[in-house]
């Protein structure tokens, strides 16, 4: 029998996702889905707390394909938080598009029970596992609002090209294997020392990172981002656009730090390529947009380039310092991103006229007359995002960039600064529309209690990291320790 | 006591300023209340300021209490470290008393003369910001606190000059004072980053007691080895010219009597100018480590002393005429530091800013009774009309030219004295030049006199009917002046520059041994004594006999000399050469550097260019995504094969 402890959070969301699909069929149909909504946001934050008591250090289990340390617990951490606030949000959208059932949240759940077990995956098969709990769950809520064309498009697309994806990751999973002889990270980890490795494990590890590559929507994997977040329910798109990167992010690392970490000169390159292109891309092709989902699809599009600059850091740099600075500024970054999308959503889900969603950025017209508090918090996003000081996306800029010049990885440090300066007509763009044009009619009011809670909350974040920067600086630090020992 | 005196000027200035923004509704009665309560807090901040002036003057110059107050710390950053600081020594507490006297003198007079002005808070709240950040400059203990204050006058006066901003001449004017004061303030900035390279601070006392060891360093420049304390002192001494007016930066100062008049009393007087003549006496203990430094200061005050002289004389604008006679009385000053008689000089800035006040106010006065009328050619004859003014004028003029027993009498012979007891060449130039532009000052003076108040009236009838006698509040600062310019002199003489100098400066001042040329000064020959004198009284004589007695020989001699008269009425062309040499150039350069540099270079290749290469580049961007599956597919298998192929052809 193995040891169940560490694995506790999932089993325990597992059992509870099990539990409130049973809830939601055999309650009352008239408050099922709000009472399941409500627990699900619930089971999520408990298993926050789960997650925190029964990691003590590193431990391993299921015969070392499952493991949880700080890293864990930090990412975790984070997408949990999404996950929970994703549903919160969801609500209210969903009731007055006529869609709300109680599977949305247990879907939701499940996708987050996934994304759990890719953070804790220490094996190629248990990061399949994970891996494609998560996409199924993504598949269906994409798709959600089944009489939209667009929704069901959304779906379908993100459905055959993550299939592709998943071939691609499966592929070079079983080269990987066909050339090593194991899936265990444990035991990959030792293969390589010196880093030499076969040409078969080189072009399986290219294959790996192409499946990775499309989790987190980074160029040229990138193609299905702007179709699904467009097409796709506005809440899911806000939970796309963060608990799901977070995710493949940190099993991306987990992967490529944790098992081929002495290959890093070689798959830094492609990290490196990936991060460039879609910084640039990120940069240009939101500038043309209308629409503020899809120009949210790129705007993230180029922040996981930035994100990556993280990851490559890691990979390329010389002394163990720098590798772990640039693990830590990628968390660092991936924290600050978290709060600010959050926030940013919340305000597009917001934009209503009459009961129905308006997506265009020039529905944003003026809105600094018609509700001057909103279009302040979206303002605060919007330069926080374009890395605008003293906000807290400057300081996740300012982190990754450093580790870059550390690592002597110049081009990527220029390549993101100059982008970031092109993306920040984008999003500056959004800020004068709602300061200097000419008001449109105002959006819904009265906004609900928990939109407003969500938008102080992220606010406050976004404004007041400069003051109190530690918990999350500490946390990710704390993080790095568990994966780069030393 | 101390801050009170700096910061009241300050506080009063601060709340008058916020009363100018407070709507007045187009109520005449509600305007009237806040300019008044305008008027009541500058001038009763001022004259607070002045007692607190008093009484420190008091405790540290007599009581000895000398010492520097710190407030708190300004700037911390490596090996510069500096404070606010106000310091208390004789120099400092003597410039604080006179400033805050004249300058609370000015403020009652303003309420009077601008009595009739739109927007009464904001002139108030300027004059005594104005007041504070002089009072800043003077009580400073290091370079930066001091370059604080003399940036804040250049901006001050930039402002009041161009108080009336509906007249393009006061902008202009404005505008000029600033940009030349600019020339001289980048002058002053280099020597201050000189002296931290020799020094590595910039506080006084530091400084100070460090010069003896420096006076021998070398510093280079332009990959010149130059001695470094002539460098530092003549870069500070540009600096000095710009704001004290100097021959070469002195073309703002004239101009700058398109501000209101009380400004112009105020600039002349108690601040600005004389800022220059304080700073080289507060760096004596450079200055005196340089001959070269010194007989620049020496030689360039006495050709200003001169120069402006000579233009005075052929001036028909009122206070362009006392505006030429302070750049000249500048100059005496900066000879007087130049050879080492610093006392000598702050003696004769003083004795000048109560004369130099009064004048001005006096002045004013008479502009103010002949309907703003400047031009002295359309005066005349007003002395029955406007007696106070009259005799008030007469008492500045008196001082000006130096007759006995007004305060200028005592100041101009001790620095002319100082000037020939040094025994060297520079110091004979400064001498025989300053006689003759005593001269020419009492020739000024009384042409002015005349020309204003005696004669047949040359005003038309309706200006000469409203002529009347100012109201008691501008006659009072009047007489006040009048006692500083009459006792002054006699007054102060035994501190400043007497037996009892020694004792009064302390350690505020510093000559080198062997520099006694004050010492000197007490022991010339008795026609060096009565010279300046002399030559005055010939000067007041011979203006009575060409605009009184003969009034048609100045117009003879000016047909005689037209090239000289012509050179003297245009200023020496000075503003005709700079309009030349830089200002034509400067905007060719910049029309150049806008249309061609800017417009087609910059923007055509850098933002607009930019911004069409990313607009274009966003079009194509955008275009990639078709909305086709097979084209996204497509796009994933392509990047795999491109990386796969990049690791097989470099191998890994």
């Amino acid at each position: 029998m193995p040891n169940l402890i560490p694995a506790l959070p999932e089993i325990f969301l597992a059992v509870a996702a099990m539990a409130l699909l049973m809830a939601g069929v055999f309650l009352n149909p008239q408050t099922a889905s709000r009472n399941v909504s409500y627990t699900s946001a619930g089971v999520l934050v408990v298993t926050i707390a789960i997650v925190g008591l029964v990691t003590d250090g590193t431990a391993t289990t299921f015969g070392g394909a499952f493991i949880t340390d700080t890293f864990a617990v930090f990412v975790k951490a984070l997408i949990l938080i999404a996950t929970a606030v994703a549903v919160i949000m969801s609500r209210e959208y969903l009731e007055q598009n006529g869609i709300f059932r109680f599977e949305f949240p247990v879907l939701m759940v499940l996708a987050a029970l996934g994304m759990m077990m890719m953070v804790s995956a220490n094996d190629m098969i248990a990061l399949y596992l994970g891996l494609e709990l998560q996409s199924l769950s993504l598949y269906v809520i994409a798709s959600f609002q089944r009489e939209s064309t667009r929704s069901a498009e959304a779906g379908l697309k993100y459905f055959v090209l993550g299939a592709l994806s998943s071939g691609l990751l499966l592929y070079g999973i079983s080269l990987v294997y066909g050339f090593s002889g194991t899936t265990g990270f444990d035991k990959l980890a030792g293969l390589f020392i010196g880093g030499d490795a076969p040409v078969g494990v080189i072009v399986g590890l290219v294959f790996i990172l192409a499946g990775f590559a499309f989790k987190v929507s980074a160029v040229p994997f990138h193609m299905w981002t702007p179709d699904v977040y467009e097409g796709a329910p506005t809440p899911v798109t806000a939970f796309f656009a963060v608990a799901p990167k977070i995710a493949a992010l940190a099993l991306m690392t987990r992967t490529m730090v944790g098992a081929f970490g002495d290959l890093g000169a070689e798959w830094s390159q492609v990290i490196i390529f990936v991060s460039i292109a879609s910084m640039i891309l990120g940069a240009f092709a939101a500038i043309n947009q209308k629409n503020i989902k899809r120009l949210m699809a790129y705007s993230s599009i180029g922040h996981m380039g930035y994100a990556l600059i993280g990851l490559a850091v890691a990979g390329a740099a010389d002394d163990a310092v720098t590798r772990s600075d640039g693990l830590q500024g990628l968390l660092v970054y991936l924290a600050i991103y978290m709060f600010m999308n959050i926030g940013t959503f919340a305000c597009i889900l917001l934009m209503r006229r009459n009961n129905r969603m308006v997506e265009g950025i020039d529905d944003l017209a003026g809105l600094s007359k018609t509700n001057p508090a909103m279009a302040f918090v979206l303002a605060a996003f919007m330069f926080s995002m374009a890395g605008i000081p003293p906000l807290a996306g400057f300081f996740g800029k300012l982190y990754i960039f450093l580790a870059a010049v550390e690592a002597e990885l110049f081009a990527l440090a220029i390549i993101g600064v100059l982008s970031s300066v092109v993306a920040a007509f984008y999003y500056i763009r959004i800020v004068k529309v709602m300061y200097f044009d000419d008001p449109e009619e105002a959006f819904d009011k009265p906004i609900s209690r928990e939109m407003k809670a969500v938008l102080i909350v992220t606010g406050a974040v976004v404004l007041l990291f400069i003051v109190y920067p530690l918990p999350i600086l500490s946390g990710a630090s704390l993080a790095t320790a568990a994966l780069m020992p030393g | 006591m101390y801050l009170a005196a700096v910061f009241l000027p300050l506080l009063g200035g601060l709340i008058a300023g916020s009363l100018s923004f407070i709507p007045d509704g187009g109520e005449k009665e509600r305007k009237h209340k806040l300019d008044r309560a305008a008027q009541l807090i500058t001038c009763g901040g001022m004259l607070l300021a002045a007692v607190a002036a008093l009484v420190t003057f008091i405790s540290v110059v007599l009581g000895g209490e000398t010492g520097a107050l710190e407030i708190f710390t300004w700037i911390d950053s490596g090996s510069m470290e500096l404070s606010w600081e106000l310091r208390a020594d004789t120099l400092s507490l003597v410039m604080v008393l006179m400033v805050t006297v004249v300058s609370s003198m000015i403020h009652i007079y303003s309420v009077g003369y601008m009595s009739h002005d739109h927007s009464i808070p904001r002139f108030q709240s300027y004059l005594s910001l104005f007041t504070f950040f002089m009072l800043m400059l003077v009580t400073s203990n290091n370079l930066v606190q001091m370059f604080f204050g003399w940036e804040g006058v250049g901006l001050m006066s930039y402002l009041l000059i161009g108080f009336w901003f509906e007249r393009p001449s006061a902008c202009a004017a404005a505008i000029k004072a600033f940009v030349v004061n600019r020339v001289g303030d980048f002058g002053f900035a280099l020597g201050i980053f000189a002296t931290f390279l020799m020094f590595d601070t910039i506080n006084f006392d530091v400084i100070f007691g460090l010069a003896e060891a420096q006076a021998d360093q070398t510093i280079n420049v332009f990959s010149g080895e130059f001695h470094a304390l002539t460098v530092i002192c003549l870069l500070l001494f540009v600096g000095a010219m710009g704001k004290s007016a100097q021959l070469g930066l002195h073309t703002w100062l004239p101009d700058a009597m398109e501000g209101p008049t009380p400004v112009s009393a105020l600039i002349h007087a108690a601040t600005m100018v004389t800022a220059g003549v304080f700073m080289v006496a507060r760096l004596s203990p450079l200055f005196e480590h340089s001959d070269v430094a010194l007989t620049v200061v020496t030689i360039v005050g006495a050709s200003t002393a001169i120069f402006a002289a000579t233009i005075g004389c052929v001036q028909n604008d009122i206070k362009r005429v006392i505006a030429y006679s302070t750049c000249s009385q500048l100059g005496y000053m900066f000879f007087a530091l130049g050879v080492s008689a610093y006392s000598a000089g702050i003696f004769h800035l003083v004795t000048h800013a109560f004369f130099k006040a009064l004048l001005f106010l006096g002045a004013g006065s008479v502009i103010h009774a002949m309907s703003d009328e400047q031009d002295m050619r359309k005066m005349g004859g007003l002395y029955k009309l406007i007696p106070v003014t009259y005799v008030m004028m007469w008492i500045g003029s008196l001082a000006l030219a130096g007759v006995w027993p007004f305060a200028g009498f005592f100041s101009k012979d001790i620095v002319l004295e100082a000037a020939w007891g040094a025994h060297s060449a520079v110091g004979q130039y400064a001498f025989w030049l300053g006689i003759a532009a005593a001269f020419l000052t009492a020739f000024y003076s009384w042409r002015l006199l005349i020309m204003t108040f005696h004669g047949k009236p040359r005003a038309d009838e309706v200006t000469m009917a409203h002529v009347h006698e100012s109201p008691k509040v501008m006659l009072l600062p009047l007489m006040v002046l009048s006692v500083g310019a009459i006792f002054a002199g006699l007054g102060l003489y035994n501190w400043f520059v007497g037996a009892g100098t020694v004792d009064f400066w302390g350690n505020a001042i510093f000559v080198l041994e062997g520099h006694d040329a004050l010492e000197n000064a007490h022991h010339v020959p008795l026609w060096v004594k009565y010279l300046p004198l002399v030559v005055g009284l010939a000067g007041i004589a011979m203006a009575y006999v060409f605009y009184m007695f003969a009034p048609g020989i100045p117009a003879a001699i000016a047909s005689t000399f037209k090239g000289v008269h012509r050179f003297l009425l245009n200023k020496w062309y000075f503003d005709e050469l700079y309009d030349f040499l830089f200002v034509k150039p400067a905007f060719r350069l910049g029309h150049g550097l806008w249309k061609g540099g800017d417009g087609q270079v910059i923007d055509g290749v850098g933002p607009d260019g930019i911004a069409a290469a990313t607009r274009n580049l966003a079009r194509r961007a955008a275009a990639l995504q078709s909305g086709f599956l097979y084209h996204y597919a497509f796009a994933m298998l392509l990047g795999v094969a491109i990386l796969v192929t990049w690791f097989l052809v470099t191998g890994g």
